[in-house]
C-alpha cells in the first residue's frame, strides 16, 4: 500500500497543528460555532446528538494492521470502545471530545491517516473497489489513480469552498462494488482499441433528496489527463452552481438544469484550457505511486484445494469467500452484520483481532467496503480454515454477504442530529425476522438499505428494498422503496406508497419478500422479479 | 471599509472601482469590481488597461471567487487582485494560491494570524496560480 | 414545560439548563417558560454551551419529541452506554 514520504507527512502534520490552533481559538471563545463549524467539518468533526463525532478517512478503503490497531486505540482511549464503518468506506467515532480531537488527529498522523476533507463542502475521500489489487475481474489496480487523485484534491486552493460536497469513486472492473455512478464523479478504468488505459468518466450522480445516476460525460479520457478533466468539471460546477439554496447546490442539480450536452460542452471547453496549464501529474509521479501497489509476494505454488468437511466452514466459504486473481488465494469478506447487531459497528477488541489476522494471513492488508463490511484481500486458501477460526473467536463469521440480513443502515436518530427516525433498530428487527440461514439462502441476493433521513447516507435509493425514515408529526415513520441498485445494474428505487410505523414496515417488507417468492422464476433475484413484474406486482401484496 | 492588506510591492492603487458594465462603457476605467456569479471573462479583452480587480466574497462559504481569480491569472492578468468581503483568515492561504495579492476584509484580520495562515503549510500538492512548486515536482526534481 | 438543552462546548456531552447552570441529567432541567432565547444567547456567548435549543416537555418534564428523549437517554441501541438509569422508560416517554 501507499506509504507517506516526508512531504505527505509534513502536510498531515501541518494540518494537525492548524486544527490544534483552531480548536484552541474556539475553546477560548475567539470564534463562535458558525465560524468554527466549516473548519471542524473540514477535519471530519461533527456535533451530533450525544457528543462530537469524528469521521476518519480510509483512502480508497485500504488499511494496514498498524492503522487498524490505531483505530482500536482511538476507540479505547478517546471513545467508548467501538467504531462504526460507514457507507463511504470511512470509520466514525461517536463519543469524541472537542478538546481531545487534535490529539486524535496527531495519533492518526503517526500511522499516516487523517480526517482531512471527510466532511464539509469539499472534495471527499475517494472510494474504490474494496477488492482492488485482488479481484479476478479487474483490468488493473485502480488505487494508484485513487492515491494520485487523493493528493491532487487535498487542500486544493480553488475547490475547498465548493457549492456542496463532492464525491469521487474509481474502479477497474465491469462488476461495480463501489456504487460507482451514485457519485458526483465516477471513474472506470478501461482499455481502448489501441491498448491504452484511460477513464470512462461519469458526472452528476448523487443520492440525497434528489437521487440522480451519473451520466457518461466521456467515453475515453487518456489516463494522464484525469486531473485536468476533474478540475474542468469542478470549475464549471463551482462557477455556475446555485448558491442560494443548499438543497440545490450539488453538481447533479446543475447537470440536470443545464442538460447533459450543455454541461459536457462547458466541461470540454474548460478542459481544453486547463490542459494547457501543465497541472497534470507526470507519468513519473504515477509510476512512483504505483510502485507502492505492486502485488504482494504471492506463493506461486499455493495449493488451490481445501478441506471443506466442516459444514459450518464450508457454508462460510461458499458465502463469504470469492475468487482471487491468483490461484491458491481467495478474497475473504468479513460480515459486520451479525443478526441483532449494529451494522458496521466493531469493538476495539475486534479491531485488534482483525489487525492480527490481516497481518498474519493477508499480507498486512485490510479493506473496508461501502456495504459496511470488511475484506481480507489476499488469503491463501490453505489458511482459510485458520482465518475462519480466528474470526469465529471474535464472533465475526456471519454468512450473509448480499443476503437479506446484510443490511446497510446509517446511524439514524440514535446518533445523528440530522436524522428523523431510527435506522438501526429497524435493521435489527428485519435481521431477526429473517435470521434463519435457510430462509436467507432461499431468498438469495437481496440488498436492504435503510436511511434515517432524506440525506440518504444509508443508500435507500440504491436498495433492492430501501427504507427511508421520516418524521410524521413527531412520530417516526418509514417509507418503503423497491427496485434500486448500487451495482453495475444501477437503478433508483421507487416509493411503494404510504408509509408505516416501525413494526408495520417490517411486516410490509416481509409481504414484499413473500410476493417475490411467490412470483419468481428459477434463478431470478428479488430485483429481477421486481423489474419483470413492476411495482404493480408488489403493491397489492404490500397494501392488500 | 476596513484596512486593505496588500502583499504587493508596487504603489497602492486609488483608482475608482467600476462594475463590469460600467467598466466596459468607460475606456478610461482602470479598476473593476466583480460580483459573485459574474462572468469574469467579459473583461479579458481589456486586461492591458486594468490595474486592479476586486472580487467580491459576499459570504465566506461562497467560493466562486476562487475560480474567477484563477481564470484571470490564467488569462495573463498581472495587476492587483483583491478579495473583498467576508474574507476570513482561514481562507487567506487558499486565496493567495489562487492569485489574490490583496485583501479587503469586512472584519479586520490579525496580522499574526495572517502570517501564521500563510506559512502554515510547507508544501502544496498541486499547481495553482502562485509560485509554489507542487510536491510531485519536488519529488522528481 | 419548556426546557433548554445543548451540548457542552469542550466535551460535546448533552447538557440541560438547571436554572443556575448546566447538568448532564435531564431530570435536573427546569421550566424556562418564555426566557429560553435570552438564556441561550447569554450562555452561548459565554461559551458555556454549544448548539443550545428549547425543548418541549410535558408537565412532568418528559421531552415530547423522540429525538430529545434519545438525547436524554443515549442511543436506544446501546442502552448500556446511557447515563440515565431509566433509559427504556425515557425512550418510551414514560
Amino acid at each position: 500500500m501507499y506509504r507517506y514520504d516526508q512531504y505527505d507527512q509534513a502536510m498531515v502534520d501541518a494540518r494537525v497543528a492548524e486544527f490544534r490552533d483552531q480548536v484552541a481559538r474556539r475553546l477560548a471563545g475567539k470564534m463562535n460555532d458558525d465560524q468554527f463549524k466549516p473548519l471542524r467539518l473540514k477535519n471530519g468533526l461533527y456535533l451530533q446528538l450525544h457528543a462530537y463525532m469524528l469521521r476518519i478517512a480510509i483512502p480508497y478503503g485500504t488499511l494496514n494492521s498498524g492503522q487498524m490497531r490505531t483505530l482500536a486505540h482511538i476507540a479505547r482511549r478517546y471513545d467508548k470502545g467501538y467504531g462504526h464503518f460507514t457507507t463511504r468506506q470511512n470509520i466514525q467515532f461517536n463519543w469524541i471530545k472537542l478538546a481531545e480531537a487534535p490529539d486524535i488527529l496527531a495519533d492518526l498522523a503517526r500511522v499516516e491517516m487523517h480526517a482531512i476533507q471527510t466532511s464539509g463542502e469539499s472534495i471527499r475521500n475517494i472510494s474504490a473497489d474494496p477488492y482492488a489489487g485482488a479481484a479476478a475481474d479487474e483490468i488493473c489496480d485502480p488505487r494508484p489513480w485513487a492515491e494520485l487523485l487523493r493528493q491532487a484534491t487535498s487542500f486544493h486552493p480553488e475547490f475547498s469552498y465548493l457549492p456542496r460536497k463532492f464525491k469521487i469513486a474509481v474502479i477497474a472492473a465491469e462488476v461495480d462494488r463501489a456504487a460507482l455512478r451514485w457519485h458526483d464523479c465516477a471513474l472506470r478504468i478501461v482499455t481502448n482499441a489501441a491498448g491504452e488505459q484511460g477513464f470512462e468518466v461519469y458526472a452528476g450522480g448523487g443520492m440525497g433528496r434528489t437521487p440522480m445516476i451519473a451520466f457518461k460525460i466521456r467515453d475515453f479520457l487518456p489516463a494522464g489527463q484525469i486531473f485536468s478533466y476533474l478540475q474542468a468539471i469542478l470549475r464549471v460546477w463551482n462557477l455556475h452552481a446555485r448558491r442560494d439554496n443548499i438543497h440545490k447546490q450539488r453538481m447533479k442539480i446543475l447537470v440536470h438544469t443545464l442538460g447533459e450536452d450543455a454541461f459536457r460542452t462547458e466541461v470540454e471547453a474548460a478542459f481544453t484550457h486547463i490542459l494547457t496549464l501543465g497541472s497534470d501529474f507526470p507519468a513519473a509521479e504515477y509510476d512512483r505511486i504505483a510502485a507502492h501497489f505492486t502485488p504482494p509476494p504471492f506463493d506461486a505454488d499455493a495449493p488451490d484445494d481445501m478441506d471443506l468437511s466442516d459444514p459450518d466452514f464450508a457454508r462460510w466459504v461458499a458465502r463469504q469467500v470469492v475468487a482471487h486473481k491468483m490461484p491458491g488465494y481467495a478474497i475473504v469478506n468479513i460480515s459486520l452484520k451479525p443478526v441483532g447487531g449494529i451494522p458496521g459497528d466493531v469493538s476495539a477488541d475486534q479491531m485488534d483481532a482483525i489487525a492480527d489476522i490481516a497481518q498474519k494471513y493477508s499480507f498486512d492488508d485490510l479493506r473496508s467496503a461501502y456495504t459496511q463490511n470488511l475484506v481480507l484481500p489476499h488469503v491463501r486458501k490453505a489458511d482459510l480454515f485458520a482465518v475462519w477460526q480466528a474470526l469465529k473467536a471474535i464472533n465475526l463469521v456471519d454468512t450473509n454477504r448480499d443476503q437479506i440480513t446484510d443490511i446497510i443502515a446509517c446511524p439514524g436518530l440514535d446518533y445523528c442530529s440530522l436524522a428523523n427516525a431510527r435506522s438501526i433498530p429497524l435493521a435489527q428487527k428485519i435481521a431477526q425476522r429473517f435470521a434463519d440461514p435457510a430462509v436467507g439462502d432461499d431468498i438469495g441476493d437481496l440488498n436492504i438499505k435503510i436511511s434515517g433521513c432524506i440525506n440518504a447516507c444509508g443508500h435507500h435509493h440504491a436498495g433492492h428494498i430501501g427504507i427511508l425514515g421520516v418524521d410524521r408529526k413527531g412520530i417516526e415513520n418509514y417509507q418503503l422503496l423497491l427496485g434500486g441498485s448500487g451495482a453495475e445494474d444501477i437503478s433508483a428505487a421507487k416509493i411503494t406508497g404510504p408509509g408505516f410505523d416501525e413494526d408495520g414496515v417490517v411486516d410490509a417488507l416481509e409481504r414484499a419478500v413473500n410476493a417475490y417468492r411467490a412470483q419468481r422464476t428459477p434463478g431470478e433475484r428479488f430485483i429481477d422479479t421486481y423489474r419483470r413484474v413492476g411495482m404493480d406486482g408488489f403493491k397489492e401484496a404490500i397494501y392488500g | 471599509m476596513a484596512e486593505i492588506l496588500r502583499l504587493r510591492d508596487d504603489a497602492p492603487i486609488h483608482a475608482p472601482l467600476f462594475s463590469i458594465d460600467d467598466f466596459l462603457a468607460e475606456p478610461a476605467a482602470r479598476a473593476v469590481r466583480i460580483e459573485a456569479g459574474e462572468d469574469v471573462t467579459q473583461i479579458f479583452p481589456h486586461l492591458g488597461r486594468i490595474d486592479l480587480v476586486e472580487i467580491a466574497f459576499p459570504r465566506f462559504r461562497d467560493g466562486r471567487g476562487f475560480s474567477s481569480a484563477r481564470l484571470l491569472r490564467e488569462a495573463g492578468y498581472v495587476g492587483e487582485l483583491r478579495a473583498a468581503g467576508d474574507v476570513l483568515v482561514d481562507l487567506i492561504a487558499f486565496m493567495r494560491r489562487c492569485g489574490f495579492d490583496a485583501f479587503a476584509p469586512d472584519a479586520p484580520l490579525d496580522g499574526d494570524d495572517v502570517a501564521n495562515a500563510l506559512n502554515r503549510f510547507p508544501y502544496a500538492y498541486q499547481h495553482a496560480s502562485d509560485a509554489a512548486v507542487p510536491i510531485w515536482k519536488l519529488r522528481h526534481g | 414545560m419548556i426546557l433548554i438543552s445543548g451540548n457542552d462546548l469542550a466535551s460535546g456531552a448533552v447538557t440541560w439548563w438547571t436554572g443556575t447552570g448546566w447538568s448532564h441529567h435531564f431530570g435536573d432541567a427546569v421550566d424556562v417558560a418564555g426566557d429560553g432565547a435570552a438564556i441561550i444567547a447569554a450562555e452561548e456567548a459565554a461559551c458555556r454551551v454549544n448548539g443550545a435549543a428549547v425543548v418541549e416537555a410535558d408537565a412532568a418534564g418528559m421531552p415530547r419529541h423522540i429525538k430529545d428523549r434519545i438525547r436524554a437517554a443515549g442511543p436506544s441501541v446501546r442502552i448500556d452506554l446511557g447515563i440515565n438509569p431509566a433509559v427504556p422508560a425515557v425512550l418510551a416517554g414514560q
